[in-house]
C-alpha cells in the first residue's frame, strides 16, 4: 500500500464538496456522528437528501459564506491505497490556496459541468496544475445525469479540453464522465452510462502509477541537521540526518560536499541508528562519512558523478501570495529545502494570465493571487534543480524580511550562472 | 513495482522525521509536548528514529491536570527513564493557585481548558519557540485546516484567517520574540496509521487501551470513569463495564468505549468496524458546540 496525494479544485456550484463527499462517503470514511452533525445542522440538497459538501467545510467562516476558502486536508484509504485529499477553492481570489494545495499533490482533479463544458475556472485550474508540475490530471465531466448521460455532449468536452490542454505540461490526461450527486462512475461504474468503458474515479485513483515520478536519478541530499551524541563510545559519530529528495545512496559511494566541494566516500546510511542497505527518495535517513569533512544545515550532499552547480542567480515562475503588492527591487528571505538566503527580485519580466497561459508584458508590480517570471538574485549560493527536472529541488518559498509571512512561492525554470561578481544586496 | 518502493507507513514516518528534524534545525527552544497519549507515544518512537544515537534536541513536557489516569503517569515516568531524555511535568493545580483561577463548575467541569494557562506559563518559564505535538488532521475539521508549522502569537492564539501558505515541504519557521510554532508532524496520520505503525514498531502503551474492567457512570449516553474529579449528580449511578480508551485525556472529559479488544490487532479490527469517529465516541468537550476545537484553539490550546 503506498499513497497518493492528489488535490481537487473547484467551487460548491462545479459540485466539487459533493464529489469529496462521495467519495468519503461511499468509500465508508464517514462515521456516523459526523454524518449526524451535518444532518442535524438542517442543510439538505435539492433532492432532499444530505449535503454531503458539509462534509469538507471546516472553518466558522466558511459555513457562513458556504464556500472553501483554505486547504482542507481529507483522508481515506482502500485496501490498494492511502489517499490525502488537498480540497482547495476555485475561485481565482483563491489562486494562492490552489496553489499550496498543488506543490504537494501527484494528481489533480478538474471538474468540468457537463451542461457548461471547458470554461474559464477549468482552463484556470488545469493551467496552475501544470504550472505546478502535477504529472497526473483527471478530468471529471460532472452532472451527467442532468444531460441525460449523453454520449455525445462527453466526447465534445473532451475534445474542448484536447485542444486546449496542448499547452500544458502535463504527460497523463484522463476523462471520466460522473455524476457526483448520483454517485455514477465515482466508486462503481454507472449502469446509465455503458459507452463509457474506461474505469471509474475512485478504480483510477486506486492504480494511477506514482512511484515512477519519484526522481530517483539526480542525488540530492540537503543537510537538516548534525547528529553528535558526544558519549565515550560515539566520540567521534557524526551523523549527517536529512531527507533523500532525490536519488540512491549506498555505503560506499563516493560524494561530494556542496557548495565547499569537498570529497568524501559514504561509511553508512542509516536510520533510527540501524544501518540501512541503501536510501532512496523520499526517505528521512542518517549518512555518515568516512572523513572528517566540514559540513553543517543548509550543505547539500550529492554523488561525485552528479553534476550541480551552486548558483545566485536564476529565473522562476512565482505567485504571489500577500496583500502587498510586488515590485521589482523587493528584498526578502528566501527558504530552498534547509538553506536561507536573502534575495532581491530584479526584474519581473511578465505576469502569465492563468486562465489562459498569455504572457502580459510591461509590468510594474504583482498583486495578491497572480503568477509572474521574474529574475531573482540571492547573497548566497544556492543548490537547486530546474522545477521541471527535479520538482522536489526546484521549489523556494519568499519569506517577508519584517513580518515574516510566507509572500510568494517560486519554482525555478532557468538557473543563471554568469561569472559577474555577485551583486551586492 | 520498482525496487525502490515505500510503503505508506514509511512515507508517513519519513515525512515526520523530516519534519521534527526541521523543527531542530530552525528553532533554539523546542520542546515535545507528552501527554502518555498513544499520539504523543508515536511522536517519541519518530523522534528516537530522528535523532538517535544522539539525544533528542528537546526535551519531553507534560501539563498535567491532576486529573490524569494514573496509568498513563505511570507510563510516561517509565519511558522518560528508559528513554533517558529530559521530562519536564508542570501542574494546571499550581497555576490555579498561582493565578487564581476558578476550578470548572457543573456537569461537565474539566481542567481540560485550564491546561491552556499552564501550558503558555510553561512555554514563558522555559523560553520554548517551538513545542511538538501530537494532534492530527483527520481528528477534527478546525485541525483539518491548520499548518505543520502553526504560528502563535504572545497568548498562544490561533489565527486561522492569518495562516502561513505551506509549500511542497518547506516549512516556515520565522517567529517574532515572544511568538511560538506549534508544529504537528503527525498531522497526515489518520487514528488507523497510528495503530498500524505501532502495530509494526512493536510500541507498548499504557494499559488502558486494551480491555479492562472499570467503575464507570454513563454521562449524556457516554461511559466516563468513575473517579474522585468527575462531578457527580445525585441520581449518577457506578456501574462496571468492560472498556477500554480510544484516547487517552483529562479524566473528566475522556469517555471509554465499550470493548474486548484485548491486544493491537483487536483494536485496530474494532477501528475498522467501528461507526463512530475518535473524537465523537470519547470526547465530551467537542460536543459543548460546534466550532468548539475552532475556538479553544483561537484561545491558544493545542
Amino acid at each position: 500500500m503506498d499513497i497518493l496525494r492528489f488535490i481537487t479544485a473547484g467551487s460548491v456550484d462545479d459540485g466539487k464538496s459533493t464529489l469529496i463527499g462521495r467519495l468519503l462517503y461511499d468509500t465508508k470514511q464517514i462515521f456516523a456522528d459526523q454524518l449526524e452533525a451535518i444532518e442535524s445542522s438542517g442543510r439538505l440538497n435539492e433532492d432532499g437528501q444530505v449535503d454531503l459538501s458539509l462534509l469538507t467545510d471546516g472553518l466558522k467562516a466558511e459555513r457562513e459564506q458556504g464556500i472553501t476558502i483554505d486547504v482542507a486536508y481529507k483522508y481515506f484509504n482502500t485496501e490498494k491505497r492511502k489517499f490525502i485529499i488537498a480540497d482547495a477553492p476555485g475561485h481565482i481570489q483563491y489562486t494562492r490556496n490552489m496553489v499550496t494545495g498543488a506543490s504537494n499533490s501527484s494528481l489533480s482533479i478538474i471538474l468540468v459541468d457537463a451542461r457548461k463544458g471547458v470554461q474559464e475556472q477549468t482552463r484556470r485550474h488545469s493551467i496552475i496544475s501544470s504550472l505546478l508540475g502535477i504529472p497526473h490530471l483527471v478530468i471529471c465531466i460532472n452532472k451527467m445525469d442532468l444531460v441525460g448521460f449523453d454520449e455525445a455532449v462527453f466526447n465534445k468536452i473532451v475534445e474542448d479540453y484536447k485542444r486546449f490542454a496542448q499547452k500544458l505540461n502535463a504527460k497523463d490526461i484522463k476523462f471520466i464522465p460522473v455524476s457526483a450527486l448520483k454517485g455514477d462512475n465515482i466508486v462503481e461504474k454507472s449502469t446509465a452510462m455503458s459507452w463509457y468503458t474506461g474505469s471509474s474515479l475512485l478504480q483510477h485513483l486506486e492504480e494511477v502509477p506514482v512511484s515512477s515520478d519519484i526522481n530517483l536519478k539526480d542525488t540530492r541530499f540537503p543537510v537538516q541537521y548534525v547528529i553528535r551524541p558526544h558519549t565515550t563510545e560515539l566520540h567521534d559519530y557524526r551523523g549527517y540526518a536529512g531527507k533523500v529528495i532525490s536519488g540512491v545512496y549506498r555505503k560506499g559511494d563516493k560524494i561530494t560536499v556542496l557548495p565547499s566541494g569537498e570529497t568524501s566516500t559514504i561509511k553508512s546510511v542509516e536510520l533510527g541508528g540501524k544501518e540501512l542497505d541503501e536510501a532512496f527518495a523520499p526517505m528521512s535517513v542518517v549518512i555518515q562519512l568516512e572523513d572528517a569533512v566540514d559540513i553543517s544545515r543548509g550543505d547539500v550532499i550529492v554523488k561525485q558523478e552528479d553534476n550541480l552547480e551552486a548558483t545566485q542567480g536564476f529565473e522562476a515562475i512565482l505567485c504571489w501570495m500577500h496583500n502587498t503588492p510586488l515590485k521589482p527591487g523587493a528584498k526578502l528571505l528566501l527558504r530552498h529545502n534547509s538553506s536561507d538566503t536573502r534575495c532581491v527580485v530584479k526584474e519581473i519580466q511578465y505576469k502569465i494570465d492563468v486562465n489562459s497561459l498569455d504572457n502580459m508584458e510591461n509590468v510594474d508590480q504583482v498583486q495578491l493571487n497572480e503568477i509572474c517570471r521574474v529574475f531573482i538574485k540571492t547573497s548566497h549560493p544556492l543548490l537547486v534543480d530546474n522545477y521541471g527536472n527535479n520538482r522536489s529541488n526546484g521549489g523556494f518559498i519568499l519569506v517577508d524580511e519584517t513580518s515574516y509571512s510566507t509572500v510568494g512561492a517560486g519554482m525555478v525554470v532557468d538557473v543563471v550562472n554568469e561569472k559577474e561578481p555577485s551583486y551586492m544586496i | 513495482m520498482s525496487k525502490q518502493y515505500l510503503d505508506y507507513l514509511d512515507q508517513l514516518e519519513a515525512e515526520a522525521i523530516h519534519i521534527m528534524r526541521e523543527v531542530a534545525g530552525q528553532f533554539e527552544k523546542p520542546a515535545l509536548l507528552f501527554s502518555g497519549g498513544k499520539d504523543s507515544i508515536t511522536l517519541v518512537r519518530l523522534a528516537e528514529k530522528a535523532f538517535r544515537p544522539g539525544k533528542f534536541p528537546f526535551p519531553l513536557v507534560h501539563v498535567d491536570t491532576g486529573h490524569n489516569f494514573p496509568e498513563a503517569i505511570r507510563y510516561r515516568d517509565e519511558l522518560a527513564e528508559k528513554l533517558g531524555e529530559k521530562l519536564i511535568v508542570r501542574h494546571v493545580e499550581d497555576t490555579i493557585k498561582r493565578q487564581n483561577l476558578s476550578e470548572p463548575k457543573g456537569r461537565y467541569a474539566s481542567r481540560n481548558g485550564l491546561q491552556t494557562y499552564t501550558l503558555l506559563e510553561t512555554i514563558e518559564e522555559f523560553g520554548f519557540d517551538a513545542c511538538i505535538g501530537g494532534a492530527r488532521r483527520d481528528e477534527e475539521k478546525a485541525r483539518a485546516k491548520e499548518r505543520i508549522f502553526s504560528v502563535r502569537d504572545e497568548f498562544g492564539q490561533w489565527d486561522p484567517k492569518l495562516q502561513r501558505p505551506e509549500l511542497w515541504n518547506i516549512y516556515n519557521g520565522h517567529i517574532h520574540k515572544g511568538e511560538n510554532v506549534r508544529v504537528f508532524p503527525i498531522s497526515n496520520w489518520t487514528e488507523l496509521d497510528v495503530w498500524n505503525y505501532i502495530k509494526r514498531e512493536k510500541i507498548e502503551l499504557p494499559n488502558i487501551y486494551f480491555t479492562h474492567e472499570r467503575d464507570c457512570l454513563v454521562r449524556d449516553g457516554k461511559l466516563m470513569a468513575w473517579s474522585d474529579y468527575i462531578h457527580l449528580d445525585p441520581d449518577d449511578v457506578k456501574i462496571t463495564k468492560t472498556v477500554r480508551f480510544r484516547t487517552v485525556g483529562d479524566m473528566t472529559c475522556t469517555a471509554a468505549v465499550e470493548s474486548v479488544a484485548y491486544d493491537i490487532d483487536s483494536v485496530i479490527a474494532e477501528i475498522i468496524e467501528s461507526k463512530i469517529s475518535e473524537r465523537g465516541a470519547t470526547r465530551i468537550d467537542d460536543k459543548l458546540s460546534e466550532t468548539a476545537m475552532e475556538d479553544r484553539k483561537k484561545g491558544g490550546y493545542f
